[in-house]
């Protein structure tokens, strides 16, 4: 890059101008928030540091939005994650306010605007660059629970496996996670070294244990039943609070105890 | 001084250039200056869990010398006697009133924890048990609390 261009982009991106340059221009209700922002760039930080945006908001924007305004208006390299924006993909878990969030759930009139709004990487995870982390270890204990279905027999010919509404009512909550790691990275016992298998694997293995259709339950509970398993959750609840879906997860993992308690789903 | 991708120099591995928070007072707020990122905010969940840690260990380490102090009776009825009348002062007295707060803290909530895994809507009624514990740990140090420093600081 020569200096010109340096030179021609500072002066098209002037230095902190959130503000409309005419009142005219403000939206009709909206608002000034700051936003700390944990940032890291592994090539310049030797370790993260906060830097505070002034941002415009209207009441019924979404944090996910004031990071935009930011990386499109202020900071082109404020890095995060996002896909859909609309809390299915679950890419934008973030810590909020000290809380595990979607950036793209949680609107800016739901915190207190008044006070700064505090956005970090979620915990647990190796940081990548500002609000990315590395999702390695999360999927790999996804993967470890076997989250396909198992099935021995064939199904009735030319029809499908059937399934009664009760029998399906029996796991439905855990088919709701969208692999966000909200959950995973705000386990106290996940933090201190990584190596329990996490909420989310547990949840997603669940979803299969308790499906009637699916005969590698003993296989998945043998599994869980490891010292870095299930018997490692101590009930502190941080996983449900987090959930962007609202899985009783807790609850979730107490059932899969209990299934290796009794020895039967 | 703000950073900007346009301004980045191109990657340098070198650890000659550091750079702190933007500036401590940069905008209208003052920034944290942990930069391990601030404390999780859970709820009563969590900061039950803490306690019960908290409270589970200083236990154990009282047992550990109540075992040893017991034990003493077996090697001379005069030396317990001797060691155990160390223990009459206010600060003991002060360390008994916490002694029973943990234990208090530590019994009750372990039961709300047995109800979380074996009562089937356990973990859907969480917070309120914890409140309930809460309270009943309030009213069993309301009642131990007052007369149990009356003998410590009013005199046999």
């Amino acid at each position: 890059m020569s200096t010109v261009t340096i030179e021609a982009a500072q002066t098209r991106i002037p230095e902190r101008t959130t503000e409309p340059t005419s009142v005219e221009d403000a939206p009709p209700g909206s608002f000034v928030v700051t936003l700390i922002i944990r940032r890291y760039i592994p090539e310049i930080d030797d370790e993260p540091r906060w830097q505070d945006f002034d941002v415009r908001v209207l009441p019924t924007d979404r944090v996910l939005d004031a990071l935009h305004k930011i990386k499109w208006e202020q900071d082109g390299s404020l890095t995060f994650r996002r896909s859909c924006a609309h809390g299915i993909c679950g890419s934008d878990a973030m810590r909020i306010n000290g809380r595990n969030r979607l950036a793209c759930k949680t609107l800016i009139k739901d915190l207190d605007p008044s006070q700064p709004i505090y956005v970090e990487a979620i915990k647990g995870l190796p940081l990548e660059k500002d609000l990315v982390v590395d999702m390695e270890p999360f999927y790999e204990s996804y993967k470890q629970i076997q989250p396909f279905l198992i099935a021995n027999s064939t199904p009735p010919a030319g029809r499908e496996r059937v399934q009664n509404p009760v029998a399906r009512e029996r796991f439905d909550d855990t088919t709701k996670c969208i692999l966000c790691a909200a959950c995973t990275s705000s386990c106290p016992v996940f933090w201190t070294d990584g190596q329990y298998f996490g909420p989310a694997a547990i949840v997603n293995a669940h979803r299969f244990i308790f499906d009637d259709r699916d005969e590698g339950a003993q296989v998945r509970l043998d599994i869980l039943n490891d010292k870095e398993g299930v018997w490692r959750c101590r009930t502190t609840f941080n996983c449900s609070e987090a959930c962007p879906r609202g899985i009783e997860i807790t609850k979730a993992i107490k059932e899969v105890k209990q299934a290796i308690l009794t020895g039967k789903p | 001084m703000s950073l900007k991708s346009t301004q980045l120099p191109t990657p340098t591995p070198s650890k000659s250039r550091t750079l702190g928070p933007t500036s401590l007072l940069a905008g209208r707020f003052s920034l944290p200056k942990r930069p391990a990122g601030t404390v999780y905010r859970g709820r009563e969940g969590m900061w039950s869990w803490v306690l019960h840690r908290i409270t589970g260990v200083a236990i154990f380490f009282f047992l550990l010398v109540h075992i040893l102090d017991t034990a003493l009776v077996r090697v001379s009825p005069e030396a317990y006697n001797a060691v155990v009348a160390t223990y009459k002062n206010p600060i003991m007295g002060l360390g008994e009133l916490a002694l029973v707060a943990a234990i208090g803290f530590h019994a009750l909530n372990g039961l709300r924890i047995i109800l979380i895994d074996f009562w089937s809507v356990g973990a859907r009624y969480h917070r309120l048990m914890f409140w309930i514990a809460m309270v009943l740990w309030g009213v069993l140090m309301l009642g131990f609390a007052p007369r149990h420093l009356m003998h410590v600081f009013g005199g046999a």
